[in-house]
């Protein structure tokens, strides 16, 4: 694997960039280069920053730059029987593990093995005056100063650049399974609530009226789920496909609504694509008007993970009130509003 | 304004605030009198001490927003509280401030057992909402040992852990919502159904030690009981075999619910204490938990058999029924209580470390121990790396405190340098300032200041506590426990 330390690089590029008040793009693999707002300023390239800086398998934590390609992480834990404990999204070859974190999805497993954000132990950023800055750590429990690691993941790289972040790892189980069952959603939703806890389940999710169930762990209590619950194997790839958001109904369209809701919210458009038990639905090519109400009848919320209007944003405008502090940390970490400029908000 | 002889009347705020905040607290909810300030002079670490101006008891979230808004206008420093159990001097008094007690917040405000969540407000006990979902099936999984009386807004604030954290998680992982108020009185709500967001502000309010905001609501995440539970306890005639089984445990591929480890020092306290014998020779034991459903918790326990005979364990104990379990836990429980029957004083630290070096951390500790004549006893959260060395010493031997502190700071230096934290779960408080001048940069520092000044322009919430100012540095923090009288010493220790 590729090892390379541009952190002294691209910590002078930052500075140069403050003093001459350059926005800046940060970009990894580019994979996710169409989220969020249009981009602005001059690219900070992350893909030359590379490789592992620390691996201690029986702690189950590595510590990764953030150029570093996802396939290469995985494939890089792999051969010590591992992988990451979140499941994470990948959207090209090329998807960088910066990229990921800044964007912050979660893949169906979420509900069974953590988001993205619990598997962060701790970072280092550049923030926008180029200063190198660690909070966190390598530990699992770690009470020292405000928690900026998680602070970090989702916030589409306008916070500082991320440069190396430990992440938990876990084993690759021994045997997993998807499973598949024609049924109501109402039904599948009972299943999957019995289910937990009960049998090794890792990751589901509800489509054309279907329920796709993923068992994963000791060989033994798979083989024991496989019995008990029936259904017909599934060799589709579905789960991994909603996991990179590469669905074909997804890829092709125009928009793509995540509504978040609870679980128990009842649902209005049988076409949706159900994840995380419930709590997620993606809606292709919905009105906006119609995703917003779905959301708001349960005092949800709404992410476009892309949308015609792209420059509309992949969040709402926040409360006047709540805009204002989130404006005060951008502007405590990036003073003069540099780092990816308007991707996340118009005016930062 | 004029109070009676016993008040505190060296104010330096103007009648006018003193009138006003009569007006906004409940008439049974201001507190001037020094013998009612009296016992809001300290938290769970009485060590420090020092005297309010007022303590406030609001009942609703409006007055906590009014009095807030009123103490932005006088500038005056705001301490929020919640059951004062904490470790770090997080709550201790601002002696020109007010101390605000969210106590009587304390309705469970929705429970939905569909969506798994409870809504509750911030004086709500930690184990009053799991009493509360019990019924349902359910529960609120971080746990510290202080449980019975601690709230869940201080829990949010010190980002509390507990035994079950390993396998389920600390507060920040089981929270999904808040409601706080910034020091202006403005009210924000933050989190959703899923705790996502555009900026996960969760993060940074979890944790913040009152810095950030008062936290008027909680949205808490609750899970289902795991029908099986099984405990097991290895004795091995070494603490190097009995920390190796710990990584060799999670090594495996378990994930226990806990996973501690007591030293012979703290086996001999324990069993002074409850009465119940370890098994003979035992200079370590290894106390582990499964839960899940019936069938996974067999092949676990299976699995764990087999790596404590591997590494060395002369002895196993198991219990399996809920009565069983506890007596087994029970020396574990009462480990901290216990040590005052070996020791008149003691010292409780709090880093963590990785796992893989629970060998040489230990060793160094009793290396550095013995060159100061001071007994250490070790009893810990093993599985996730959280130390809690017990520093015992008499404080009326002169130079002992000196001596002890000194030792303290060494054991920090020890985590720091095996990759570690100053603090795993006691928080920053007054106490580990100067820990956190070493592990974290100038730049850090000002980075969390900034972060500070974001929500609090004027510095008063809790000023002075968490983050130290760039000026102070050196020394050591920790517990300290005098003539065995421990704060709190009815409720269970981990
Ligand atoms: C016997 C004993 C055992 C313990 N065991 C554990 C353990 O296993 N794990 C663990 O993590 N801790 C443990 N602790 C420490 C302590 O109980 C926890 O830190 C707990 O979370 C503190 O809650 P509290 O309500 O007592 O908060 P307090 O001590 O009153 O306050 C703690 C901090 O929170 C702030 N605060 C309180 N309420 C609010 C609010 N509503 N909004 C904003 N800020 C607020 C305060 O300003 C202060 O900084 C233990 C303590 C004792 C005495």
């Amino acid at each position: 694997m590729v090892d390379c330390d541009q952190g002294e690089a691209l910590a002078a590029f930052v500075r140069a960039a403050y003093e001459q008040d350059q926005a800046l793009e940060i970009v990894g693999g580019g994979s996710r280069r169409h989220l969020g707002r249009t981009p602005q300023g001059a690219t900070l390239a992350l893909s030359g920053h590379r490789g592992i800086v620390a691996y201690e398998p029986s702690e189950f934590v590595v510590t990764v730059r953030a150029g570093t390609p996802l396939a290469e992480l995985r494939a890089f834990l792999a051969a010590s029987g591992q992988d990451t404990l979140a499941e994470i999204p990948q959207f090209a070859p090329a998807s960088t593990v910066g990229g990921a974190l800044a964007v912050g999805l979660t893949g169906p497993a979420r509900p069974y093995t953590g988001s993205l954000r619990d598997s962060v132990l701790g970072l280092s950023i550049l923030s926008g005056t180029g200063q190198a800055l660690m909070f966190g750590g390598r530990v699992l429990k770690n009470v020292a100063g405000f928690d900026v690691s998680r602070l970090m993941i989702g916030a589409f790289g306008t916070l500082g650049v991320l440069l190396d972040v430990s992440l938990r790892t876990a084993r690759v189980p021994e045997r997993e399974e998807v499973i598949r069952w024609e049924m109501s959603w109402l039904e599948a939703r009972a299943r999957l609530r019995a289910w937990e806890g009960a049998y090794p389940l890792t990751g589901a999710c509800y489509r054309q009226r279907t329920l796709y169930a993923r068992f994963a762990g000791r060989e033994a209590r798979v083989a024991a789920a496989c019995r008990a619950l029936g259904g017909e194997r599934d060799a589709s790839g579905v789960l991994a496909a909603l996991r990179d958001y590469a669905l074909p109904d997804f890829s092709e369209s125009a928009s793509l609504w995540r509504v978040l809701v609870p679980p128990d919210a009842p649902l209005t458009d049988a076409s949706a694509t159900i994840g995380w038990a419930g709590a997620e639905r993606f809606r292709v090519n919905a009105e906006e008007a119609s995703v917003r109400a779905e959301a708001a009848r349960d005092a949800g919320q709404v992410m476009a993970v892309w949308r015609r209007d792209r420059d509309a944003g992949p969040w709402a405008r926040p409360g006047d009130a709540s805009l204002t502090l989130m404006g005060r940390i951008k502007a405590a970490l990036d003073p003069r509003g540099l780092l990816n400029r308007g991707r996340l908000y118009p005016d930062w | 304004m004029s109070e009676q002889g016993e008040s505190v009347a060296t104010t330096q705020w103007p009648g006018a605030f003193w009138r006003a905040l009569r007006r906004l607290a409940p008439p049974d909810g201001l507190l001037m009198k020094t013998t009612e300030l009296a016992c809001y002079e300290c938290d769970g670490l009485p060590l420090y001490r020092k005297r309010p101006q007022a303590v406030v008891l609001p009942r609703t979230r409006d007055q906590v927003g009014a009095i807030l808004a009123l103490c932005a206008r006088y500038g005056v420093p705001v301490v929020a509280r919640g059951a004062g159990t904490g470790l770090s001097g997080g709550a201790l008094p601002h002696p020109e401030g007010i101390v605000l007690s969210l106590a009587r917040l304390n309705r469970i405000l929705a429970l939905d057992p569909g969506n798994r969540v409870a809504r509750v407000e911030p004086g709500v006990r930690n184990i009053a909402i799991s009493e509360a979902a019990a019924p349902y099936g359910l529960f609120y999984a971080p746990d510290p040992s202080s449980q019975i009386a601690c709230t869940i807004g201080g829990n949010v604030a010190e980002n509390a852990g507990g035994v079950h954290c390993l396998k389920y998680g600390l507060t920040t992982h089981n929270v999904l919502g808040l409601t706080f108020f910034t020091a202006d009185g403005t009210l924000h709500e933050i989190g959703g159904p899923t705790a996502e967001g555009p900026l996960d502000l969760l993060a940074l309010l979890i944790g913040s030690e009152g810095l950030l905001g008062v936290v008027v609501e909680v949205t808490v995440r609750l899970r289902r009981k795991p029908p099986a539970a099984l405990a097991l306890l290895a004795a091995f005639s070494s603490v190097e075999e009995a920390a190796t089984s710990v990584s060799a445990v999670i090594e495996a591929g378990i994930v226990p619910a806990g996973l501690e480890l007591m030293d012979t020092l703290a086996l001999e306290g324990a069993q002074a204490y409850t009465g119940i014998p370890y098994p003979p020779g035992s200079v370590a034991v290894v106390l582990a938990e499964v839960d899940g459903d019936p069938e996974g918790v067999a092949l676990d326990a299976e699995v764990l058999r087999a790596v404590f005979a591997r590494c060395g364990a002369f002895a196993l104990e198991e219990a399996e029924g809920e009565a069983d379990r506890r007596r087994l836990w029970l020396g574990r429980k009462s480990a901290f209580p216990a040590m005052g029957r070996i020791a008149p004083d003691y010292y409780c630290m709090d880093g963590t470390i990785p796992r893989k070096a629970l060998v040489p951390v230990l060793a160094g500790i009793a290396e550095r121990a013995q060159a100061a004549g001071l007994r250490v006893a070790n009893v810990f959260h093993a599985g996730d790396g959280n130390l809690h060395p017990l520093i015992l010493y008499d404080a009326k031997a002169p130079g002992a405190l000196e001596r002890v502190e000194r030792l303290g700071g060494e054991i920090l230096d020890l985590c720091l340098a095996a990759g570690g934290t100053i603090t795993g779960e006691h928080g920053v408080g007054v106490e580990k300032l100067d820990g956190m001048c070493a592990q974290f940069t100038a730049a850090e520092l000002a980075a969390f200041h900034a972060l500070k000044t974001a929500f609090d322009p004027d510095h008063l919430l809790n000023p002075g506590k968490a983050v130290p100012t760039p000026a102070r540095c050196v020394g050591a923090g920790g517990l300290h426990v005098h003539g065995g009288r421990l704060p709190f010493a009815h409720l269970e220790r981990f």
